[in-house]
């Protein structure tokens, strides 16, 4: 039996994603403080950026779950299946949909997201809805869950949900349309060369990819349901069974509007990632920094940032007052076939200021590249994106803080190589391009 | 919305799961499965030449032609869609039906092989007497039950080799893998043996030796009668038998020290070769449970026990039976080999204990003192071997282990409980390559910083059942026992995560409270650094 004092400290986390489960692991490490995890998504953890994989048949839900479900119960964490409708800062009380209330000590909010809807007429149409939680893909089995009763998807935004969910619904073979607000695929956070890659290798799934495309209007069928989209530039119709709403996540703060708790986009945090009210702390998707730290925006709905916040907000709950200092940017995804890297900061050309200066290498066969930004003057490396190869994060993340300069970064470049064991390298071809190109601007 | 469905299945409902080209490939596997099927009821093939070298090539061509249909107008990378959807490879219909077959196919096999149209001292019938034609080619001689075996499993891995590197064709690491089970199979453990049997005539005998198959997994290599005609076949023969002991005590732990285990057991073993290529489709179905790791450890260390008594039983015998032929007497055999695993267990206990979990150090004690009871019985006793005969050993060995666990429940249930089954909980080759791997080896599966998301693709996809993102997760490297370094976690991972390297010792299994990626005074505070 471990040491229990008899007045236990009771932490309650609402949100049982990655943030709120990475605060309650580390909190339990340090403290025998009573855990309470509230989640009315699903009653376990699991891991939300692999929804897509299930739809795919790659895995099945118990393969997402991080954690085998005894390990709750082991670790003393308390988990309640239920939804929060309303909070009680005064009587430090959270209260349930279905009736019933649960005191805190200390409250954790980490809520996350949900897809961004702005207005379109016939947004809450069936067959109409973002890719964010596990009911929103029980939503997508119904109303896509094969090319019989789906004839056609449109997808609305060109993010990393928006190809994912593209990618998804192409393993079903269902047609999918892509509408793109940008002139090129995620434009607005990749450099041109980068995202022009991006928008052959989409092509080639068979995508119809609408770039510079907005959404007008949903079209109802009369009964409630789908049938159409209009795109705005060419007043074009598209027939259609299914549209995916991924224009981006905002957090998920509705219930909190009379709470006491200032809010702005998100929940208002400081370094410290407390709210402005006494005991109540806001983490992951959810929070919005007060003052911005470094490049970063206000809100990050990013699994890393979560986790990290969750990491830092345990310390704190702790004893140990502990301000949210993340290191170097860093983040990845994958585009159908192609793996995505990023480390530092690579700004899409509407975002550089003149300073940063950026050199591109492209391999002939159209799956690789990689872009590495500097600055122009002191040639200091900034960032760097891969496309088709794998970085080695420790070693990119220590150039970055030793402020190497772009010339020390590719001369030694293969350290920084995480491929596969006998994966061809291409360490040469981009040193060479890098010498022609460094050349050409000395002239 | 506390009404949120409690039921967490999906219906997933992919489009058609066999493509017309498909289907016709199928057919034609099916008809060169029907050849035989005939051939064993007994339907006498005029040509059997002509029959056999059919039944091969449809069956091969079938599975060629089918992998055309899954991937040739697929673009290179992860081919796992709808792999749950399937009844195949999600424990359906055809998953039983395939799983049984293989068993009831192995249990006559092993069994009444008479059924396969074995007979002893006249001309084979039925299955067997349509092998005969490339049997004599080969070695000479008529077919055994072994060799129609041996021939199918090689054609098999010919097959779905060719389909696996299809699949994973964007993988240069599983390419060249493949490449070399597929050599290793069909030269050293098909190939060679029987040329080696051309050698043979009345005063010259060679044991069939597959040269790559090592002492514990060729369990048989040191019984009487294989040491006997090996010592009867003079310096080849000898040569042979020296290698088959440098093979466990010398090569395999430099092999292993250096590169792992998996130059074994994923880029050699002939178990391992059809586990990868046949056995592809049924990875995911491994339990990834905390339990199965288990009761993995128990049963895999407790086979190796096994083997290691057996054979010292099987080794004492026959030196006692030929006591005035060797320097080496019973009484020293044992003496050398209680000595050695003492002293090897002592330098574990002293150089690497801290890493031995509880249960660990019990089984490691518990184990020595049960072994050295036994030679102690022995060694004071004088007539009964151990407690039970060498040969009631050996035997009891055979039909547990050799045919029960590796063939008819090990590649039988393929299906079922995923291709590996064998090598996790039953291999003692395995089992030795572990325990080095775990504790002198420069192997590991690195974590790329904090970059893991707990998708788990990489568990789901582990054919020895490791839950890969436990480790991954938590940025710390993948140092495990039973890691045969097949690549598939580091190839499906979809942001890069994890790489299979050979690096220094040092800091090679490094836990972490606090990711990279977080602020720097936090990370070392945690991660006492």
């Amino acid at each position: 039996m471990r040491y229990r004092p008899i007045f236990m400290e009771h932490v309650v986390i609402i949100g049982n994603g990655i943030s709120g489960v990475t605060a309650a692991r580390h909190i339990r490490k340090q403290s025998n403080c009573r855990i309470s995890i509230i989640s009315s998504e699903t009653e376990h953890f699991f891991s939300r950026t692999a929804l897509m994989y299930l739809y795919m048949g790659h895995m099945k839900f118990e393969h997402t779950k991080p954690y085998e479900d005894f390990f709750w119960k082991k670790n003393k964490l308390d988990l309640i299946h239920a939804h929060v409708s309303k909070l009680d800062p005064a009587a430090k009380l959270v209260h349930f949909q279905n009736g019933g209330s649960l005191g805190y000590d200390k409250l954790i909010l980490a809520v996350g997201s949900k897809p961004n809807k702005f207005g379109w007429p016939g947004q809450d149409l069936q067959g109409v809805q973002g890719l964010y939680s596990y009911q929103d893909l029980q939503s997508l089995e119904q109303y896509a869950p094969n090319n019989r009763l789906c004839k056609r998807a449109v997808i609305v935004g060109g993010g990393l949900i928006g190809i994912e969910l593209a990618e998804m619904l192409s393993t079903r073979d269902i047609p999918v349309t892509f509408l793109v607000r940008e002139p090129s695929f995620w434009g607005n956070v990749l450099p041109a060369s980068d995202s022009a890659l991006l928008n052959k290798h989409i092509a080639s799934h068979h995508i119809d990819l609408r770039l510079s495309s907005n959404l007008k209007e949903i079209l109802s069928d009369g009964a409630g349901k789908v049938r159409g989209v209009i795109i705005h530039e060419t007043g074009e119709e598209i027939p259609c069974n299914f549209v995916g709403l991924t224009a981006g996540v905002s957090p998920n703060i509705d219930f909190l509007k009379d709470s006491g708790i200032a809010l702005g986009k998100g929940i208002l945090v400081n370094r410290y990632l407390e709210t402005n009210v006494q005991d109540i702390y806001a983490i992951g998707d959810c929070a919005e920094q007060k003052e911005p730290i470094g490049l970063r925006r206000a809100v990050e709905a990013v699994w890393y940032t979560g986790r990290m916040m969750g990491e830092t907000v345990a310390q704190t709950i702790c004893g140990k007052r502990t301000a949210y200092r993340p290191g170097n940017w860093f983040n990845s995804a994958k585009f159908f076939d192609i793996e995505y890297q990023t480390y530092g900061w690579v700004f899409s050309g509407k975002n550089k200021n003149d300073m940063e200066q950026h050199f591109h290498w492209e391999h002939e066969d159209g799956t690789k590249c990689i872009t590495v930004a500097y600055q122009k003057d002191s040639r200091i490396f900034l960032g760097i994106n891969t496309f088709g190869i794998r970085l080695r994060h420790e070693v990119v993340d220590r150039w970055l803080n030793e402020q190497q300069t772009v010339d020390f970064v590719i001369t030694n470049l293969m350290k920084a190589n995480f491929d596969p064991e006998w994966y061809r390298k291409f360490e040469i071809s981009i040193q060479s391009t890098f010498q022609k190109s460094t050349k050409q601007l000395i002239s | 919305m506390s009404t949120a469905s409690k039921d967490m299945t999906l219906t997933g409902q992919p489009p058609a799961s066999l493509n017309r080209s498909q289907k016709y490939a199928t057919g034609i596997a099916i008809f060169g499965l029907a050849i035989l099927l005939l051939a064993t009821f007994n339907i006498s093939f005029p040509h059997k030449g002509f029959w056999l070298s059919t039944s091969l090539i449809s069956l091969v061509l079938g599975v060629i032609l089918f992998s055309k249909g899954a991937y040739r107008n697929t673009s290179e990378g992860i081919k796992n869609d709808g792999v749950w959807f399937k009844s195949i490879s999600n424990r359906g219909f055809w998953a039983w039906v395939t799983g049984l077959s293989l068993t009831g196919f192995y249990t006559i096999l092993y069994f009444y092989p008479q059924y396969l149209g074995l007979r002893k001292g006249t001309e084979n019938t039925g299955l067997i007497a349509l092998f005969d034609p490339l049997s004599k080619l080969l070695s000479g001689n008529s077919a055994s039950q072994w060799f129609v075996y041996g021939t199918l499993y090689t054609v098999a891995i010919l097959a779905f080799g060719i389909k696996f590197i299809w699949k994973y064709r964007h993988n240069r690491y599983e390419k060249i893998r493949t490449i070399s089970v597929l050599f290793f199979q069909t030269a050293f453990a098909f190939l060679i043996p029987e040329f080696m049997a051309r050698l043979n005539s009345d005063h010259f005998q060679l044991p069939y030796y597959d040269l790559k198959s090592v002492w514990p997994l060729n369990y048989y290599l040191f019984q009487e009668y294989h040491v006997s005609t090996f010592v009867s076949a003079g310096t080849i023969g000898v040569v042979l038998l020296v290698f088959g002991i440098l093979s466990i005590l010398v090569i395999t732990p430099i092999l292993t020290y250096k590169f792992g285990k998996r130059w074994y057991c994923s880029w050699v073993c002939g178990c391992g070769a059809l586990a990868e290529t046949v056995g592809d489709p049924f990875r995911q179905l491994s339990d990834k449970r905390m339990v199965a790791w288990k009761v993995e450890r128990w049963v895999v260390h407790s086979v190796l026990v096994f083997v290691v008594v057996m054979t010292t039983a099987v080794v004492a015998t026959y030196l006692e039976n030929n006591s005035t032929k060797y320097w080496l007497t019973k009484d020293v055999f044992l003496i050398m080999v209680g000595s050695f695993l003492t002293l090897l267990l002592i330098a574990i206990w002293v150089f690497r204990r801290k890493e031995l979990k509880k249960d660990a150090r019990y089984g490691a004690v518990g184990y020595l003192v049960i072994i050295l009871f036994l030679l102690a019985i022995h060694y004071f006793s004088g007539t009964t071997l151990f407690l039970f005969k060498a040969e009631t050993l050996r035997t009891t060995y055979g039909f547990l282990i050799g045919s029960i666990f590796s063939g008819v429940i090990g590649t039988g249930f393929y299906p079922i409980f995923g291709s590996r089954v064998w090598c996790r909980f039953g291999c003692p080759m395995a089992a030795i390559l572990g325990l080095q791997q775990r504790l002198l080896s420069k192997f590991r599966i690195t974590t790329n910083g904090g970059q893991c998301i707990s998708c788990g693709n990489c568990s789901t996809y582990c054919e020895m059942g490791i839950d890969v993102r436990a480790y991954a997760q938590k940025g710390e490297n993948i140092v495990r026992a039973s890691c045969v370094g097949c690549g598939i976690c580091s190839a499906v991972c979809p942001r890069g995560v994890l790489k299979l390297e050979n690096g220094p010792l040092d800091k090679r299994i490094d836990s972490k409270e606090i990711l990279l990626g977080n602020d720097v005074d936090l990370m070392r505070y945690l991660n006492n650094q």
